[in-house]
């Protein structure tokens, strides 16, 4: 079933590559990229280089830290529709990168962006969290709902700033509220790379416990789990992967929730193998959105985030229904 | 000496009674100790105390002759196991990967079970007479088959000793019994030692070596069960008239009155 499971991921991240590579305004078929890569002849191998190799590593990087994410939302937080869009944390996170920007932190300051959108989007959590605690316990629909409307509250200051803010110095309201992995260059690649590698690497390092919490905080400390210490690096990295991805890619929701999902289906549930198979099957999913994004209407481009929310929100609406029906 | 606490007080934060005052408790290898009490006695607070989530605020607390607070959390989940009312995960998983998660505090981060980790699953699971079920999902199964999962997953733990926070209070008669009865095997033939909290002093006179009869956060009285459960002290813990009677090959059986006798202070 593991097997199955690792096979396929692998399957969708070589496919996805391939089309990733492929689609777009010039037509670059399997065998042109392919002798670019290569080193080859010389318009193709600018545009891959240039364009198509940055967006697709960076589709990789951003999918499969939002995945990760949510997968480790969802075992903190024992709710199968947590996720950082869903909980406020992504356009916290967006916050953090507008206000940071406005004050005049160059936008080629890669390395500090993620920061910046770590800072607004624990500041999200935070807000969410005090609101749906009671003593200390925690109501997780109360939590949804909560991170849906503060989710609203932080999307309308970036509005807000960005309708003052100099035109030319940020990117679109678009970019800000639904996505975009246009623009993705090889710095801003490194500086993701070097925020959600390491945060990923430590999930997958605490994963043994994110199962132990699956039975409740009691039974996980009972089993040997520090549970405080668990819960709270575990809301750091989460955080922390959300946030970096944002930076890059702006807010693209539903990643988060599908995935994890996606592979609990083929009957994954250990997080050992749910945080490592999720990352590459969300990298895979973005970087074949973003190809869709890019050729459903071209040459205009549809933001990512729409398509991820055509394909999110019915699975959204199925879960809810069944997580309650239960 | 498996387990010992002395004189061990414990007050939650901001409150102004301590919950656990000047208690003191001890259990041996093999031994089934069962704590008893009216609500909010405090019997569930000192379960806590000696699975070390909560520390003393007065006392110590003892296991292995060590503090409890020095064992780390992975120490302690190799020595001591918990079972408590229930509550289950949200997502679906088998009855084996839960009993599997007692073995959690034995395996390295990445590692997979090994062969010892499989045969403690295996017996567990025998134990507890799941066998059968192991691919069932626990959420399709009744509350005393979910029961014994949570007992196999303690089994699992190979604990030397069992705290057991009212794990019968939802099941019937006869699975409350067969829960029971598998504890006792274990103590009897593998000196495991049982502290157990709960509100069924007639079951708990059954099984238990000795018992604590505690009110107000105070231990009122301890010893053999036919010690522990005399009337005056049973009407004054739970300001409710009670007989006790003493039946033959059975000992103390608790009988509560039907009505009050005495208005409360008299």
């Amino acid at each position: 079933m593991k097997r199955m499971a690792v096979v396929w991921c692998l399957v969708a991240l070589s496919v996805s590559i391939a089309i990733g590579l492929a689609a777009g305004p010039a037509d670059l078929p399997v065998a042109t990229w392919l002798r670019a890569l290569a080193g080859g002849d010389g318009t193709a191998a600018t545009i891959l280089w240039g364009v198509r190799l940055p967006r697709v590593t960076a589709g990789l990087l951003t999918g499969g830290a939002l995945a990760v994410s949510g997968a480790v939302f969802q075992a903190l937080l024992r709710n199968p529709l947590a996720e950082p869009y869903l909980l406020g944390v992504s356009s916290g996170a967006a916050l953090g990168v507008v206000l940071a920007l406005v004050a005049g932190i160059p936008a080629s300051a890669y390395v500090l962006l993620p920061s910046a959108a770590l800072v607004g989007s624990l500041l999200a959590i935070f807000i969410v969290f005090r609101v749906a605690r009671l003593g200390d316990r925690l109501d997780t629909r109360v939590l949804l709902l909560a991170g849906v409307v503060v989710s609203a509250f932080f999307s309308a200051c970036v509005l807000l700033v960005l309708t003052f803010a100099r035109v030319g110095t940020l990117r679109s309201a678009f970019f800000w509220t639904l996505g975009s992995l246009e623009g993705a260059s090889w710095g801003m690649i490194l500086a993701l790379a070097a925020y959600a590698l390491p945060a990923v690497a430590v999930t997958f390092g605490i994963s043994r416990h994110l199962n132990a919490l699956a039975l409740g905080e009691d039974t996980a400390a009972y089993l040997g789990t520090d549970t405080e210490l668990v819960k709270r690096v575990a809301f750091l990295l989460a955080s922390l992967l959300a946030a970096a991805s944002v930076a890059v890619a702006g807010v693209i929701g539903f990643v988060g929730l599908v995935i994890p999902h996606a592979v609990r289906l083929t009957g994954v549930r250990d997080y050992r193998a749910l945080i490592p198979l999720s990352f590459g099957l969300g990298g895979a999913t973005l970087v074949l959105a973003d190809a869709g994004a890019r050729t459903a209407a071209a040459p205009m481009e549809i933001p990512i985030g729409v398509v991820t929310a055509f394909v999110g929100v019915p699975f959204f609406l199925l879960l809810l229904r069944r997580s309650y029906a239960r | 000496m498996i387990c010992r606490l002395r004189s061990v007080s414990f007050r939650y934060m901001r409150r102004t009674r301590d919950a656990v005052a000047e208690v003191s408790l001890e259990a041996d290898r093999g031994e089934h100790v069962a704590i008893v009490g009216p609500n909010g006695a405090g019997k569930s607070t000192v379960l806590r105390l000696l699975a070390g989530v909560i520390r003393p605020t007065a006392g110590t607390a003892l296991l292995l002759d060590r503090p409890v607070g020095e064992w780390s959390r992975r120490e302690l989940a190799r020595r001591v196991a918990v079972v408590s009312q229930g509550g289950v995960a949200d997502g679906p998983l088998t009855v084996r990967e839960v009993v599997e998660m007692g073995r959690h505090p034995y395996v390295r981060a990445w590692a997979p079970l090994g062969p010892g980790d499989h045969k403690a699953v295996d017996e567990a699971l025998a134990d507890v007479d799941l066998s059968d079920l192991a691919d069932r999902d626990v959420r399709d199964l009744s509350g005393g088959e979910l029961q014994r999962v949570h007992l196999a997953r303690a089994f699992a733990q190979q604990p030397l000793l069992l705290l057991l926070d009212e794990p019968t209070a939802h099941l019937d008669m006869g699975h409350e019994m067969r829960l029971l009865e598998l504890v006792s095997q274990k103590t009897v033939n593998q000196s495991l030692t049982v502290i157990s909290v709960t509100h069924h002093m007639n079951t708990a006179s059954r099984f238990a070596d000795r018992m604590l009869l505690m009110a107000g956060g105070r231990v009122v009285v301890s010893g053999k069960p036919r010690r522990v459960l005399q009337p005056t002290e049973l009407e004054r813990a739970f300001a409710w008239p009670v007989s006790v009677l003493h039946l033959e090959d059975y000992g103390p059986f608790v009988l509560p009155g039907k009505q009050r006798e005495h208005p409360e202070g008299a």
